[in-house]
């Protein structure tokens, strides 16, 4: 296996702790408007992006930060862009749910459910027939966004033009308070796959080398220029839709059931097992993200608001405004 | 009189029609199993089976399906769940709902109500925080209510439920907790009818939505200065009501428009015009608009209150014209 399986480990830990505090933060009243946790769905991030290059390209959702962390991001940048400070990623303009980095590849969180669909297609569409490279793009988005156009509509397009998209239905059960088979015609969502002539799969969302391999096939037949791949991570979303959220639609009880079957306890489990993790070198993981996290909050905190002029730049490359 | 909060005065309007009119139906994201993410179903939660629904993120239909459900003898209340999100649906919404029954050569009514949250809330960012009512005003084909008090807006969903034209209602979220009286007994608000919301003599600001508390906030921070403002309350833009306004004009001479939409080509450039056309030998100072600077909403708290208007800018805007 080329993977180094302690990496992935690091890397679905600090997606968890990022998260965690982000959660925690939010709670005092640190940062502003929504924050959707990515807690219990690590793997599935951390599985796809072990298989990604820096040049191929992501697209995101409101539920981001775990897509940013696996694909490399500056964890100093991300919280400062969720304190709404000038040296965020997007100078404080998008927040949590616009994070966006297109040196990173990562061509946006997306308010919109499904927004990123069409633009990993599109970004598809450049790699095939304008780059003419073996990069790929991986479309990241909710079980709850399969029900939406863009989904139906895109897929369609990956398959007629043979795109090297990589299509990733996180199935966590819920689109905010709707349970899933209330809303979607089929369990599997993986099944759609077949209305579109792809290859469809559906992967255990909590066990991360299940989403590596699955990844890595779907990943290689897209570089190869054989097209588009539909992979359903089946996980779940242990926190609420946003911090906050009353969780009426949902028992306690369920909750806790699935969080013994959270991926990050899961993959130490078989990790102590295998003799690849010991206490002391878990312990040093979590000491190493911890200080991460630590020295990320406190740029954020140290860095300055941008000033109200900045409202009026970057719409247009010319920055001159044209606020009449 | 008993105060309940605007959310509440919603709920209660159509709760009282759902049950005076079994073929209303309310459908949307995120309403049935917590009564909506701003509690405007909370009344109507396990009273009507069948006629309250959650449906999938599929928005197309969510608003095509309105045309059909219509023409097929129901009365859908349709919730657009973000005033942003009506753009993921927004061909069936101008070009099926809007046009349908004018195409038709008027065979049947579109008693059709799309209504939600708009405007912003407090660091949701660009795809959360919009005012789009004036695209609707430009659009020929539906009716646009958008109130700013609990007890009208139960008096304009009262008429909204028993109309028999599509109509669009648009709701603030920073309204949806403020508080107001509004009596037990029935009673219904027309459309086109404005309401002065405060008397006076000087200077005349008309406004809709969260953007009239903040002028009457600045009204009685003028009067302190002895300047007499009075404030109109559009509450709705097709129809409005003109004749209040130039009333109005040729009473005061002095005219500010406040928006919360941008102020480019944003529905105070209609009204001024048309003031312009009808009453321009009644005004003894050029018209000023108040709008959002014309941007996308940013996050961060600081930009977004520089990008928005408050009471401060009419206050600002007033005494611009009475210094002339
Ligand atoms: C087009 C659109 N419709 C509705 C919403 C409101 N909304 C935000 S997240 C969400 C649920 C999304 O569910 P899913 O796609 O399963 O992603 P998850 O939140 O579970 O990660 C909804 C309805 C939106 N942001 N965009
Ligand atoms: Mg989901």
């Amino acid at each position: 296996m080329g993977v180094n399986l302690l990496d992935l480990y690091e890397t679905m830990v600090r997606i968890r702790l990022f998260d965690t505090k982000a959660e925690e933060l939010f709670l005092q009243g640190k940062i502003p408007g929504f924050i959707h946790s990515y807690v219990g769905e690590e793997a599935v991030a951390t599985g796809v992006s072990a298989n990604l290059r820096p040049d191929d390209y992501i697209t995101s959702t409101h539920r981001g930060h775990g897509h940013m962390i696996a694909k490399g991001a500056d964890l100093k940048l991300m919280m400062a862009e969720l304190y709404g400070k000038k040296t965020g990623y997007c100078k404080g303009k998008g927040g949590s749910m616009h994070i966006m980095d297109f040196s990173l590849g990562v061509l946006g969180a997306n308010g919109v459910v499904g927004g990123g669909i069409p633009i990993a297609v599109g970004a598809g569409m450049a790699i095939k027939l304008v780059r003419k490279s073996d990069q790929v793009v991986v479309c990241y988005f909710g079980d709850g966004a399969s029900n939406r156009g863009t989904f139906h509509e895109g897929l369609n397009w990956a398959s007629i033009y043979k795109l090297p998209v990589i299509f990733v239905c996180e199935n966590n059960m819920y689109a905010s308070t709707a349970y899933m088979p209330e809303t979607t015609s089929v369990l599997d969502i993986s099944a759609r796959a077949v209305g579109y002539n792809m290859p469809g799969i559906s992967v255990d969302g909590n066990d991360v080398l299940a989403v590596y391999e699955a990844a890595k096939e779907a990943i290689e037949r897209a570089r190869r220029g054989e097209g588009p791949t539909l992979i359903e991570a089946k996980t779940y979303r242990l926190k609420g839709h946003f911090v906050g959220d009353p969780e009426l639609y949902r028992t306690k009880d369920e909750v806790k059931r699935f969080w013994e079957k959270e991926p990050i306890g899961r993959f130490e489990k078989k990790l102590f097992e295998e003799g690849i993790l010991t206490e002391g070198k878990k312990r040093e993981i979590w000491e190493k993200v911890e200080k991460e996290i630590e020295e990320a909050i406190r740029f954020a905190e140290e860095s300055d608001f941008p000033p109200p002029e900045d409202a009026l730049t970057d719409l247009f490359v010319d920055d001159r405004g044209y606020d009449y | 009189m008993r105060e309940i909060t605007f959310a509440e005065a919603i709920c209660e309007a159509l709760l009282e029609e759902m049950e005076r009119d079994s073929t209303i139906f309310t459908y949307g994201e995120d309403i049935a199993k917590q009564g909506g993410i701003f509690g405007t179903y909370k009344c109507i939660l396990g009273k009507f089976k069948d006629r309250i629904i959650d449906t999938p993120i599929s928005e197309e239909v969510i608003y095509g399906s309105a045309v059909g459900a219509a023409l097929a003898g129901a009365r859908p209340v349709v919730e657009f769940h973000f005033a942003d999100f009506i753009f993921t649906g927004m061909c069936s919404v101008v070009n099926q709902i809007m046009k349908i029954r004018y195409m038709s050569g008027g065979q049947k009514k579109l008693p059709i109500i799309l209504r939600g949250p708009d405007g912003i809330a407090r660091a949701a960012a660009a795809h959360h925080s919009q005012s789009i009512e004036t695209i609707f005003m430009h659009v020929p084909g539906i009716k646009v209510v958008i109130p700013s008090t609990p007890y009208d807006a139960k008096g304009l969903m009262k008429t909204a439920l028993r109309s028999d034209d599509p109509v669009i209602f648009f709701e603030h979220k920073r309204l949806y907790k403020t508080k107001g009286p509004v009596p037990e007994e029935e009673y219904f608000i027309p459309f086109g009818k404005a309401d002065v919301k405060k008397e006076g003599k000087d200077i005349t600001i008309i406004a809709t939505s969260r953007m009239v508390l903040e002028s009457l906030e600045a009204a009685k921070e003028l009067e302190n200065e002895g300047i007499s403002a009075e404030v109109i309350d559009l509450r709705t833009l097709v129809p409005w009501d003109k004749e209040t306004v130039i009333n109005s004009v040729k009473k005061t001479h002095k005219v500010i428009i406040a928006h919360e939409t941008w102020r480019r080509a944003g529905w105070g450039a209609e009204i001024a015009a048309t003031i312009y056309e009808e009453a321009f030998e009644y005004l003894d100072a050029p018209i000023k608009r108040i709008g959002a600077r014309n941007v996308p909403h940013p996050f961060s708290p600081p930009l977004e209150d520089a990008v928005i208007p408050h009471k401060e800018d009419v206050i600002k805007a007033a005494k611009e014209i009475l210094s002339l």
